[in-house]
């Protein structure tokens, strides 16, 4: 019995230290002086054009996603070809990839002398612009759609799909009515954990971003800036948001999620 | 009416597959497009100026302290995450408690929250400011503090299902031939999560050599002592070094893709037992 409450206490205690007290002190710093700081802070104009940002960076990335995700899925899944096995690799390579390793490469490929430098030539701003940063978040997100409905198209099997088929249905019938239906929690998931990793991604973002304050800063460049420049409470209170964000995310998780509730 | 439906048939055949081969080309243009092209430009840009170079800036003073911290903190992390991540599984699926729902749910917030938030909590709590009176900004503790918290969840939700779906049958029937609590777990209960602890591990200690967001405010970021690789690439590139950033990414990409492997192959043996 005691070994039972000791194991209980042990990983309750661990967890309180690790995630619950920091984060719970957060939010206690950012209202202590009151709720007005803290919206004066997170309604100043650097902060907004901040929040737009990485908002329309994720608008961009999470869609794209979503639609290549579900593809790549059913690629890997329902069809033999080859190089498959090296195209299973490289949808989990930005899971284990350093952040800032996928934001050299952006840098290297797009900047000056890169490959595809000469386009800065021509009026095309990838580097320090949106698309970069777009392009560096969508890849760190890729994996997630991707990884999670490959295995539930793996368990629904092709009959149904071959039923539809010999009753005569198109291609994008039999997906549209039998694979997609199948598939839309998985999907659902899928795009709960890109957007939270579309939101929340540092590393890529600020090293294609150039970091040009009011331009080309996300919200959790913005963070850093802020709480290097000694404006804690503008930090923190763009840390609450991101912060709401993503135990909102949590919650949606849940939802999505029901086979472990089980437990 | 049979011609038909196998003309029908025929015709889904054919239709699936010309719907195949679009699917697998917009997959491997979309791959290419975002991943491989960029990586490849990494890995050429590395190698242009030969491997005299690469070898010097990999073996540069301050890039082989960085790579050699960077390595010992995540095998480190990793670690431990394997010893607290199986127990707070364990938690979750054999004991019960009020409150259990809620602390499963908080389990994934380290997956949803911005790494920079995370150093930025950890700083409030442990670093100058403290209300415990501890101090562990700038210093190697710091690192791993905030290095535990990112990695929190590999491990937890690798072992959690296959500790749901362990048959307790067995561990029954060594009980009632006399095997203590200890050799339960040891003989029954380990050989079975084990798999599943190594392909958390190994996902945890990648995820601990590239992090970066959450260690590059709480670090401080000094040069031999608590600089780890991906801030020493970021700080080269930040004073015009690629050359010496793009040589100490490949060998994380390198590392990256060993771990992919190994999660590969446990995932492989996983299966193998189960058959």
């Amino acid at each position: 019995m005691t070994a039972k409450y000791a194991l209980r206490f042990g990983a309750l205690g661990y967890l309180a230290l690790l995630l619950l007290l920091p984060v719970g002190l957060v939010f206690y710093r950012t209202f202590e002086h009151g709720f007005h700081p803290a919206w004066a802070a997170v309604t100043n104009p650097e902060a907004q054009h901040a929040l737009w940002l990485t908002l329309i960076i994720a608008a961009i990335a999470v869609p794209a996603n979503t639609l290549f995700g579900v593809v790549l899925a059913i690629a890997l899944v329902r069809h033999r070809f080859p190089g498959r096995g090296l195209v299973n690799a490289i949808v989990d390579l930005p899971l284990a990839l350093s952040p800032v390793v996928v934001g050299l490469s952006l840098y290297l490929l797009y900047g000056t002398g890169g490959w595809l430098g000469g386009l800065a030539g021509h009026g095309i701003k990838i580097l320090f612009a949106l698309p970069g940063m777009t392009l560096a978040t969508i890849f760190v997100s890729l994996p997630f759609v991707v990884r999670e409905v490959v295995p539930v198209l793996r368990e629904i099997g092709t009959d149904q799909e071959q039923a539809a088929e010999t009753l005569g249905a198109a291609p994008f019938t039999t997906f549209w009515r039998i694979t997609l239906p199948a598939i839309r929690w998985a999907v659902g998931y899928g795009v709960v954990l890109t957007t939270a990793r579309a939101i929340g991604e540092f590393g890529a973002v600020s090293i294609v971003s150039g970091r040009i304050e009011g331009k080309t800063e996300t919200l959790p460049l913005y963070v850093q800036s802020q709480f290097e420049g000694f404006n804690t409470t503008g930090a923190f209170a763009a840390c609450v948001v991101l912060a709401l964000i993503a135990l909102a995310t949590v919650l949606v998780m849940r939802i999505f999620r029901p086979k472990e509730e089980a437990a | 009416m049979a011609t038909n439906a196998a003309a029908a048939v025929s015709r889904g055949a054919v239709l699936g597959r010309a719907g195949g081969g679009l699917a697998r080309g917009i997959a491997v243009g979309y791959l290419s497009l975002i991943v491989l092209v960029p990586l490849a430009a990494l890995v050429w840009s590395s190698r242009s100026q030969g491997l005299h170079t690469f070898w010097q800036e990999v073996t540069k003073p301050e890039a082989s302290s960085a790579l050699k911290l960077t390595v010992v903190v995540s095998l480190l992390v990793a670690a431990f995450n394997a010893l607290t991540g199986t127990a707070i599984a364990w938690v979750l699926v054999r004991d019960s408690f009020p409150g259990k729902g809620i602390v499963n749910a908080v389990i994934d917030l380290p997956f949803a929250l911005p790494t920079v938030v995370a150093g930025l909590v950890l700083l409030e709590l442990y670093g100058p400011s403290s209300p415990f009176g501890v101090d562990v900004a700038f210093q190697r503790t710091g690192l791993v503090l905030a290095l535990l918290f990112v990695t929190l969840p590999f491990v937890v939700r690798s072992v959690q299902p296959v500790l749901l779906e362990l048959d307790r049958e067995m561990e029954e029937a060594a009980e009632s031939l006399g095997a203590g609590r200890l050799a339960v777990f040891r003989r029954i209960v380990f050989p079975n999560l084990l798999p599943a602890i190594l392909s958390g591990v190994a996902l945890a200690f990648a995820r601990a050599v590239g992090e970066f967001g959450s260690v590059v405010l709480i670090s401080g970021n000094i040069p031999f002592k608590t600089e780890v690789s991906s801030v020493y690439i970021a700080g080269q590139i930040e004073s015009g070094n690629p050359a010496g950033a793009a040589a100490v990414s490949v060998l994380l990409l390198l590392i990256s893709l060993a771990v992919l492997l190994a999660i590969g192959a446990f995932r492989h043996w996983r299966t193998r037992h189960d058959r």
